[in-house]
């Protein structure tokens, strides 16, 4: 059975199925991360003191720049396939995927260099919402990482085949990863700045 | 935005790289003032208000929500309000403790 609305707007909705779906997808996701924000504010102002600039702030400052550069290098990707440049695209979706992976390389030193000193979930409430929040964004990066590989590999076939279907896809993993980008945003200074 | 043209298309990515300037900035500025010592308060309220304008710049013009459908603001709406719902009704919770 053919999928509908993969190209053309629904007529009632006005949008191709695939973009009404991922934003509802990600009203959930404010909701998923929305509660884990309303955990923070529940738990800072329950505790007697709340440790400042206790993170590496510059090592975070550089990754929240690779993750913003990632997020122009996607909204390019779909930009050079809406411009029929085919080759653009592979070069800043290649880019994206790698900039992604850049981000997971300086969050897993910054782990490690909190295991090697003790400061583990148990060691206070400070590290154990710091653990779940960004390991949980930590994931959403992987699952980007996932699906733009998939785009700028095998799945890029469809460029061939259904040029608009494919460069509807890539908007839609765009808007994602944008959203993954936008949750880092508010984890930066809420974590790592105050 | 389906129906863009690639002509479109190029002045847009003029628009994409201002604003990937302006969110690297922000940035920067951000970090200064974390290192200013400021209170908490003004500093929890600078903060997030530099957050909500980077938010803003990404949701704009990254997931163009500029030139959008209805059907995706109503559904934003409202998950704002519910959003709201779960960060104020704890903190209203809160301060109704009995001492």
């Amino acid at each position: 059975m053919e999928i509908p609305y993969t190209i053309k707007a629904r007529p009632d909705t006005g949008l191709f199925n695939a973009k009404l779906g991922i934003w509802l997808f990600l009203a959930s996701e404010v909701m998923l991360f929305g509660a884990l924000f309303s955990s923070y504010i529940l738990l800072r102002i329950g505790s007697v003191e709340w440790p400042h600039h206790v993170l590496d702030v510059p090592l975070a400052t550089v990754n929240t720049a690779v993750l913003i550069t990632s997020s122009i290098t996607m909204v390019m990707s779909w930009a050079s396939l809406m411009m029929k440049d085919f080759k653009k695209y592979r070069l800043y979706m290649g880019a994206t995927v790698l900039l992604g992976f850049g981000f997971l390389i300086i969050k897993y030193f910054e782990y490690t260099h909190h295991f090697h000193s003790g400061e583990l979930p148990s060691h206070s409430t400070f590290f154990a919402i710091y653990f779940t929040m960004t390991g949980l964004h930590g994931l959403h990066v992987i699952g980007g990482m996932i699906v733009n590989s998939y785009f700028w590999g095998p799945g890029s076939k469809m460029w061939k085949t259904e040029p608009e279907r494919f460069t509807n896809r890539i908007e839609v993993a765009g808007l994602y990863w944008h959203f993954v980008d936008l949750v880092w945003i508010f984890l930066f200074p809420v974590l790592y700045l105050l | 935005m389906e129906l863009t043209h690639a002509e479109d298309v190029k002045k847009h990515v003029r628009v994409y790289v201002t604003v990937f300037v302006a969110l690297l900035a922000l940035t920067i500025v951000t970090v200064t003032i974390s290192y200013l010592n400021l209170s908490v308060v003004p500093a929890i309220i600078v903060a997030l208000i530099i957050a909500s304008i980077k938010g803003s710049l990404v949701a704009s013009y990254f997931m163009h929500l500029i030139s959008e459908k209805k059907l995706i603001f109503a559904a934003l709406i409202l998950t704002v309000v519910f959003f709201l719902a779960l960060i104020f009704i704890p903190l209203l919770a809160m301060s109704d403790r009995i001492h």
